[in-house]
């Protein structure tokens, strides 16, 4: 019990800090933060599949903008059909939770999709039919007229903010941390390490690795709802095959199946761009991307296996503490 | 199991308060106090006076990414006209500054750009985007800040229907899709025309449909619609099946790279017939691309560089003198955005962004390098539209459309 009670705590300190003190932050910060945490949210879940069950996965930007697109479909058509109750809180919020859990439940569905017949495939191959298939899902939404098509869909309500998104992030790493340690976060691991082998053991290989699939692609598709309603405007040539790529790179570079190693990264990535802008101002030459790709040149060179390798923050924690101790006895 | 989970949720909850301490400092940062310091450092750094003799303006563009062109040209065009203001002693006696943010041609990074510069840097007003995704993005935050922002080039009607603090010194899609459907309905005199446009651009699929409703209005006839993605590079297979259908002149509204390879293709494939398209044509980069394909090839445009007026004569010059190039339609725009903006500015009772926002709304008959500029109620500027014809590559004067 003791643990669950020390999540519902810090969800209680994000939602104290939502009323209490985020209307105090200044918005550019406040719009840092936010990005930040729906990165932690798009990485999290990335990581689950191609850190923990080791399928490579390059669709995560379309999973992201089925979610994102079906959750800004609903708003806008809800607020067009009973004007006002979005307005006020308490009945917006269950409007919004509601959207953004079909915008997760439409992306699950379509990673179920893609997940069952490409999952026959490993590796390189795996990879490019899930960047075919992100392709395919952005042009599939370039040729619908009802979201906007290639004009893209403006006025979405604008109902995230810093309570939704940390819930979200709270709720994902709780999910994501708790299922590692279950029984079927063990068959996951099975899979990455030695498909045969797992298979020999008695995983139901496929099963694996369609749940770890659609797992990774429901978070994603939440996270797509949340920054649909924070940007208010979505348009498909956001969710390119750059964007997957980004969330590809804040995995590898945390660390592939470290949860913390994402949150780290997708942190770390979120604001170095940001914090690059002043130099820019500066010179006036755009250095920002160079230096931002130089950046991860160096730190895929001195750290191949990311951040934090497969590592968590309390193992780290508890090796330190160790070391302390037996050299503290040693000393004594 | 229970010690990992609650091991990890202690160094979470850490993490969490971590996170509080950087965002409560955060914001310490941002209050005023701190912030005029900051600006007069600022300021001071670029050889100006104090912060109180300086207006600063944002400008947010796409100086990378796949249409860095478009992004540069504006900035080149808003640089000359500040320069040119601050010259002829700024704007109520105080000078402009500029500060230009990359966006890298994303809208989420031109939204989070716009929050910087209107929240970090405190501008007056907000100069930008060229492409309409991003001003769409941008858009609501000018709006829910109260600054006024003026786009040069955003085509796209949704742009200005987003607030009244958001204004735009270019005509509109339908507009420009309308003026090239009376051209080639009453100049070129064609009845059936072929379209080919891009269904991934929000701008090309805009001018594809206003032209399609103009030009059927006019009697014309759409043989066939065919279309393509930004960044394809071979478009044989829908120019086959035009070349089929036998029309008598194609319209492409797209941007100048793929346009100049269709242009090519085209007439490998002995099609001969005009080519007509908007200003996502214009760019130096055109005729590098399409070379003597594009020749008996008409778009429109926001403005000629053939033009005599002094207005436009005496814009080349300078900017040729300043950046050494021949300045397209995007560098005219950017410019006569900056102008409109100072000239507002200066008449304003009062540099407050509600004055300001009145004094820009009020703005008619402004003569700018694009043409005489009104805003209208919907804060759309109503002004005339030039046609251009490709020779050998040059961009030669051919008429201009009025509203």
């Amino acid at each position: 019990m003791g643990t669950l009670w020390r999540w519902l705590l810090v969800l209680g300190g994000i939602w104290a800090f939502q009323f209490l003190a985020s209307d105090q932050i200044d918005p550019y910060f406040y719009s840092i933060i936010i990005y930040s945490g729906i990165n932690i949210v798009l990485a999290v879940s990335l990581n689950l599949v191609n850190g923990f069950t080791g399928q490579f996965s390059m669709g995560h930007a379309g999973f992201m903008s089925v979610g994102g697109y079906t959750s800004a479909f609903l708003t806008i058509w809800f607020a067009q059909q009973f004007p006002g109750v979005l307005e006020s809180p308490w009945s917006g919020a269950p409007v919004f939770v509601g959207a953004l859990l079909a915008g997760g439940l439409a992306a699950s569905v379509a990673g179920f999709l893609v997940g069952l017949p490409s999952l026959r495939l490993k590796g390189d191959y795996l990879a490019i039919v899930t960047l075919g298939f992100g392709e395919i899902i952005r042009v599939l939404i370039l040729n619908l007229d009802f979201i906007g098509g290639a004009r893209g869909l403006p006025g979405i309500p604008a109902l995230s903010h810093f309570g939704w998104v940390y819930s979200v992030v709270v709720v994902c790493v709780f999910f994501v941390a708790r299922i590692m340690q279950s029984s079927h976060g063990r068959e996951f691991l099975a899979v990455r390490e030695d498909e045969i082998a797992a298979e020999a053991t008695g995983v139901n290989t496929t099963r694996a690795k369609v749940r770890a699939f659609v797992l990774g692609a429901f978070f994603s598709g939440v996270a797509g709802g949340l920054f649909a309603h924070t940007l208010r405007y979505l348009n498909p040539q956001t969710f390119d095959f750059n964007k997957s790529f980004e969330i590809i790179i804040m995995v590898v570079l945390g660390g592939m199946g470290s949860i913390t190693g994402s949150i780290v990264a997708a942190v770390l990535l979120t604001i170095s761009r940001e914090a690059l802008r002043p130099l820019q101002e500066l010179t006036h030459i755009d250095f920002r991307m160079i230096i931002y790709s130089l950046l991860l040149i160096v730190l895929m060179l001195t750290k191949p296996n990311g951040l934090f390798g497969r590592r968590e923050i309390n193992e780290l924690f508890a090796a330190w503490s160790t070391r302390r101790k037996l050299k503290r006895e040693g000393l004594s | 199991m229970r010690t990992y989970t609650s091991r990890f949720t202690s160094s979470l909850i850490i993490l969490a308060l971590m996170g509080t301490l950087f965002s409560t400092s955060g914001c310490k940062k941002a209050r005023p106090p701190s912030e005029s310091s900051e600006s007069a450092t600022l300021s001071g750094g670029a050889g100006t006076p104090g912060s109180q003799d300086v207006i600063r303006i944002g400008e947010v563009g796409s100086m990378t990414g796949s249409e860095a062109t478009f992004g540069i040209s504006t900035h080149m065009g808003i640089s000359l006209a500040i320069k040119q203001i601050n010259a002829a002693g700024g704007v109520k006696g105080k000078k402009l500054e500029v500060l230009t943010l990359d966006d890298q041609g994303k809208p989420e990074e031109a939204a989070t750009a716009v929050t910087k510069l209107i929240t970090q840097n405190q501008v007056a007003a907000i100069l930008g985007e060229v492409a309409s995704s991003r001003s769409i993005a941008m858009a609501p935050i000018a709006q829910g800040h109260k600054v006024p922002m003026i786009t040069p080039s955003s085509t796209n009607p949704r742009v200005t229907e987003q607030g009244d603090y958001i204004f735009r010194v270019c005509f509109i899609d339908p507009f420009q899709g309308t003026v090239m459907a009376k051209f080639a309905a009453e100049s070129l005199k064609v009845k059936k025309v072929a379209i080919l446009k891009d269904v991934k651009n929000d701008y090309s699929v805009g001018l594809a449909k206003y032209f399609t409703e103009t030009f059927i209005k006019l009697g014309g006839e759409i043989l066939v619609e065919q279309s393509f993605s930004s960044g394809d590079i071979d478009f044989k297979s829908q120019l086959t099946s035009i070349r089929a259908k036998k029309p008598e002149a194609i319209f492409i509204p797209g941007y100048y790279t793929e346009v100049g390879l269709i242009a090519r293709q085209a007439r490998e494939l002995g099609l001969t017939v005009p080519l007509m398209g908007g200003d996502g044509w214009d760019s130096p980069k055109l005729k590098e691309i399409g070379g003597v394909a594009l020749n008996n090839s008409y778009y429109s445009n926001h403005y000629s560089a053939e033009d005599k007026s002094p207005e436009v004569q005496g814009f080349i010059t300078e900017f040729q003198k300043a950046f050494h190039v021949i300045p397209d339609g995007m560098a005219a725009m950017g410019y006569d955005a900056a102008k409109v903006l100072a000239d507002s500015m200066n008449r304003a009772k009062s540099l407050n962004a509600q004055d300001v926002r009145d004094a820009i709304a009020a703005t008619k008959n402004y003569q700018g390098v694009t043409g005489k500029i009104t805003l209208d109620e919907k804060r759309n500027a109503i002004k005339s539209a030039v046609v251009l014809k490709v020779e050998n590559g040059e961009a030669r004067y051919q008429q201009t459309i009025n509203p």
